[in-house]
């Protein structure tokens, strides 16, 4: 790459292209975060004292942190100056989703319940992301708890999805997802307990991977799900996913489920896939992850996609997974019952919301635990740890909690069984593109069907990618694709995700992003339709 | 939760055993030495300033995760196999959840239906020399939680408090629970037997070297179940016709924290089922807590089957499946069976049976053995830890142990005393001078100018002035009244400040108060 491929505009360039230009002096690093930040503040929004999202705006963002922001560029500046070697994403921006512990940043999960914790620790991914001397900019928005998939349930109001602003981003990390839609950060950090990585790439036009978990480290992300949470990398091109996959990944000893021996280099996956040549790989499309339920514009994007795949070179099969039907029911058992028991520890007695009970002159321990939890937890929280306490029940214990990890087993061999015919699995990654906001709100069961082609992977540990496959025609919205491998074999979802990108980008003229509305315009008109 | 019956009617005990059959159950939950706590890094030593030996981790802070200590896993292995236990060959941690302001996470990792040893038995040697044979239904792990201190209020319990204090530095702690399968067979013998388990694991436990197990520190914990059935008339305690009747409903004493306190305790609770059973009332099932000070049990929160603490695997730890090597290479780092052990030095050291039993009831075992092996005589060392420290000791109301002298100092003292530098007494103010740090014994002699004087010419002149003091004392003796010459030794030593040897002058006493006859005949002869 040479200078001369850098855009005018920072924003709309890639992180490998910013990486390449900072190294060669292109470009400072400051110039680059600086312009970040002012797209930040033309298109992000405003917040209120409390918080709360005002007006109508991306609201991607939660905290931006300008000033250490601005630090950390120059520091990555004089480094460079003086002669020292740096790592090569160092000087790129990076929004972190506001479930990763941040030292010295507040860090609520989209939570009253944290509001105002500021973290004394940094989690694992965050200092790796530290030490890669990238460039945080803030903490993005998402469902309270990763509880969601529309951010709606943020307590600090939703984000909107770019593409259209009445619409949602996906969830829960759908701060991080529009964050990369709106140009206002090339790369983002995301978590994925059934899909909170994927479905919001899928709705925002962006590409996002769930890693096998274990991959990478737990250590510091606020737990949803213990046994489903993984965090992962989210960007706007195969190659950059790569580059910050890279950097998140790798063993960590405070995290006692954390991987440790070979990991695939997911870097050159990415470059051999970019290549377009996918000879000698079969594709095995998920028979239950399509069909009834689907939006005709999703699958008609996927049948598209399944055609340019055969025309890589790509061997495409038919395989069948019949317990991912059961799948769904089986995660609203274990995530509800984990999340019951990692959410025990917002009680008002260590850090974060304190409410003392009214019309008590001296509130029991109990009673302050009881009144800050009924006031800092939202909704969807509270329904999923009663959902949870009930399933951990004595005597429901194994109808309910056993049955699940039962299913969960018959997931996994159903993936070891599809494996065997095929070297990846693929299916549209969410049923539908993005749907207005509040348009699921009132219907939970809705808003999880949401995420039925995501689950399985998170219950079987396998890795999962979603990648844009165009617009579904009825809506001109994105739809994703989701490529899924076998646990330890995420270079396959790069080297085939890394193909489909190049021939389909090739067929567009360039990525789908290139489509995105103008935000400037959305906003004046938001602005002018508040006026009047 | 208020305090109803302190007053509880009891009944006598000889009636009780006369009448009921008692069960008991005994849960000890066992602090490890480890230096770092089970899922962190964080120092684990007692007496800290509070919350200064916590991390994010044991303060269970969002994102946090655990680590499991592998010393931690290693001593509860070597645990469950010096009580006979099987190892599993695969095993979770599980979490147990409630909401508690001393627990940081408002669950406690620990272990559930999958422990880490089972199925084992500890023989356990009573007073008289018999045995008793407990089995033990497993070991687990678990980690502590902090330490909740109520202020205000009357019972110095969380209800009725102002306010509390916690304490996160022992949250997190390494912890060891054994719990007992219910004791049957025990008979009127029950609070001897229950006080005599707890005694041999905690002999047990510091011959494994996992634990300081110092009760009054809280590193071991008894909490002691009862319940009482009636007695099938003529049918031998554990006999299969007295197993047959069902057992009665049971209370859980917490908060026992000496040897003593665990057989008070237990008599106490039998005698006070028995009492309610005879008036035809029923048992409640609940924790009671121990009084030391009363002697009583008092009512804490009631406890249900119906308690449901939700539990399931631990889904931030990987199972465990130790290594069958590895296990029988600890079988091999097991120490011998103290009671074993007690036999072979006993007759090593040529010990009376009740010598050795005041040796092993004042914890005084290993200490004599280190001083012999500090190359004092072994009556000697029996003479010193369980004569003159075991007072001090128990005086400042401190273990035997814990008193600041060493096996060695104790052994030199005595070598000083065989050497003829020091007298007892002496010997007893130079004991003084170590344990108030003033150094080691020869240091003590020397800066308290204690050594004995043997010099004849200092003697000479004492005793000469003793004489000159008391002349009707002094005819007494010429005139062959030789048990008056005690008087004249005493106020020799007074004069010397006890730094004498009494035989040397108690032997120029008779020389010089001799007859000049007898004088002759001594020489003569
Ligand atoms: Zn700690």
């Amino acid at each position: 790459m040479t200078g001369t491929s850098l855009p005018a505009d920072l924003t709309r360039a890639t992180a490998a292209g910013l990486a390449q230009a900072l190294a060669a002096g292109e470009v400072s690093a400051v110039e680059v975060a600086q312009a970040h930040l002012d797209r930040i503040a033309a298109v992000d929004g405003t917040r209120d004292a409390d918080g709360v999202a005002t007006g109508k705006a991306v609201h991607a963002f939660l905290h931006v942190c300008a000033e250490s922001a601005l630090a950390d560029a120059r520091a990555v500046d004089d480094a460079r100056a003086a002669g020292q070697p740096l790592p090569a994403l160092a000087g790129v921006p990076i929004a972190v989703k506001d479930v990763m512990a941040t030292r010295g940043l507040p860090t609520t999960c989209g939570s009253r319940i944290l509001q105002g914790w500021v973290p004394p620790y940094d989690a694992t991914v965050v200092a790796n992301i530290r030490a890669a001397r990238m460039v945080v900019l803030g903490k993005t928005n998402m469902d309270e708890f990763a509880m969601g998939s529309s951010t709606e349930h943020s307590a600090y109001g939703p984000t909107r999805n770019p593409w259209d602003l009445d619409r949602i981003p996906g969830g829960s990390g759908g701060g991080s997802a529009a964050s990369l839609a709106a140009f206002e950060t090339p790369l983002a950090t995301g978590t994925d307990t059934g899909g909170s990585i994927r479905q919001p790439a899928s709705v925002t036009g962006t590409v996002g991977v769930k890693p096998t978990y274990g991959a990478v480290s737990r250590y510091g992300l606020v737990a949803l799900a213990s046994s489903l949470d993984q965090a992962g990398p989210c960007a706007r091109t195969v190659l950059d996913t790569a580059l910050l996959h890279q950097v998140m990944a790798g063993h960590d000893p405070m995290d006692s489920t954390s991987l440790t021996g070979e990991y695939p280099d997911v870097i050159a996956a990415a470059r051999a896939g970019a290549t377009g040549s996918l000879d000698g790989v079969t594709v095995g499309v998920v028979r239950e992850l399509s069909g009834d339920g689907y939006q005709a514009g999703v699958l008609r994007r996927f049948e598209e996609s399944l055609a340019v795949l055969t025309e890589a070179g790509a061997k495409v099969v038919e395989v069948s997974c019949p317990s991912f039907t059961v799948a769904l029911a089986a995660y609203y058992l274990i995530l509800p019952s984990e999340a019951s028991s990692n959410l025990a520890k917002f009680d008002a007695m260590r850090y974060g919301l304190r409410v003392e009970p009214g019309g008590v002159a001296v509130p029991t321990a109990e009673q302050v635990m009881g009144a800050t939890r009924a006031a800092g937890f939202g909704d969807e929280v509270k329904r999923r740890i009663i959902l949870g306490t009930y399933a951990l029940s004595s005597g429901y214990y194994d109808a309910y909690y056993g049955s699940a990890q039962k299913v969960r087993t018959l997931i996994q061999r159903d993936f070891a069984a599809a494996f065997g015919q095929a070297d990846v699995l693929v299916s549209p990654t969410s049923p539908t593109t993005a749907f207005p906001l509040g348009d699921k709100l009132e219907n939970p069961l809705a808003m999880y069907l949401q995420d039925v082609a995501t689950i399985p992977a998170n219950l079987a540990g396998v890795p999962g990618m979603s990648l844009p496959s165009g617009l579904a025609e009825e809506d001109g919205l994105p739809v994703g694709l989701q490529i899924l491998a076998p646990a330890g074999a995420d270079d396959r979802l790069y080297r085939v995700g890394g193909a489909l990108e190049a021939i389909l980008t090739a067929r567009w003229g360039g990525s789908v992003l290139d489509r995105v509305p103008d935000l400037s315009a959305a906003l004046a008109t938001a602005a002018n339709g508040a006026t009047r | 939760m208020t305090v109803t019956d302190t007053t509880e009617a009891v009944l006598a005990y000889d009636d009780v055993v006369a009448a009921y059959d008692p069960v008991l159950g005994l849960e000890v939950h066992v602090e490890l030495n480890t230096a770092t706590k089970m899922f962190c890094g964080c120092p684990t030593g007692f007496g800290a300033e509070p919350n200064t030996q916590v991390c994010p981790v044991c303060l269970g802070l969002p994102g946090a995760l655990p680590v499991l200590n592998a010393r931690g896993l290693e001593s509860a292995i070597r645990i469950g196999l010096a009580l006979n236990c099987e190892i599993a060959s695969w095993c979770r941690f599980a979490r147990k959840n409630y909401f508690y302001p001393d627990m940081p996470k408002n669950f406690q990792t620990s272990q559930y239906d999958e422990p880490i040893a089972s199925n084992g038995f500890l023989d356990v040697e009573l007073d008289d020399g018999s045995t008793f044979r407990v089995e033990i239904e497993r070991a687990h792990m678990e980690e502590d939680t902090g330490k909740s201190t109520h202020v205000g209020g009357s019972t110095g319990r969380i209800h009725g408090a102002d306010y509390s204090l916690v304490d996160y530095n022992r949250a997190g702690i390494p912890l060891i629970e054994i719990v007992t399968k219910p004791v049957e067979g025990a008979g009127e013998r029950a609070p001897e037997i229950a006080r005599a388990y707890v005694s041999a694991l905690r002999d047990l436990l510091r011959a494994l070297g996992v634990s300081d197990v110092r009760m009054e520190q809280g590193s071991l914990r008894c909490d002691a179940n009862l319940s009482l059935r009636a007695k099938v008339p003529g049918a031998a305690p554990g006999s299969a016709q007295q197993r047959a009747v069902p057992l009665g409903t049971r209370s859980e004493t917490k908060n026992v924290n000496s040897l003593r306190s665990v057989e008070r305790a237990v008599r106490y609770e039998m005698t006070r089922h028995a009492a309610r059973l005879a008036a035809g009332l029923t048992i409640v099932q609940e924790t009671r807590h121990w009084h030391e000070d009363t002697g009583i049990t008092t009512s804490g929160r009631e406890k249900s089957d119906a308690e449901d603490y939700r539990y399931f695997p631990e889904p931030d730890l990987v199972p465990m499946s130790p290594d069958p090597a590895w296990v029988d290479e600890l079988r091999g780092t097991l120490p011998e069976p103290p009671p074993q052990r007690r036999r072979r030095l006993q007759t090593e050291w040529g010990f009376a049976d009740l010598e050795m039993r005041d040796l092993v009831n004042a914890g005084a075992v290993e200490l004599v053995e280190a001083t012999v092996a500090a190359g004092a005589a072994p009556a000697a060392a029996r003479k010193w830890w369980s004569g003159e420290l075991a007072r001090r000791a128990n005086a400042d109301g401190v273990e035997l142990a814990a008193m600041p002298v060493t096996p060695a100092q104790v052994a030199a003292l005595q070598g000083l005393v065989d050497a003829g530098t020091l007298t007892d007494s002496l010997a007893r103010q130079v004991l003084e001078g170590v344990l108030a740090g003033e150094g080691e014994p020869a240091d003590v002699v020397e800066s308290r100018g204690l050594k004995v004087v043997s010099d004849d010419g200092a003697l000479g002149a004492a005793v000469d002035q003793a004489i000159a003091d008391n002349p009707d004392v002094a005819d007494k003796v010429r005139s062959g009244k030789v048990a008056a010459v005690g008087a004249l030794v005493g106020a020799v030593m007074k004069q010397m400040r006890g730094q004498a040897d009494a035989a040397k002058v108690k032997a120029l006493l008779t020389e010089r108060l001799a007859p000049a006859d007898s004088t002759t005949d001594v020489s003569t002869s």
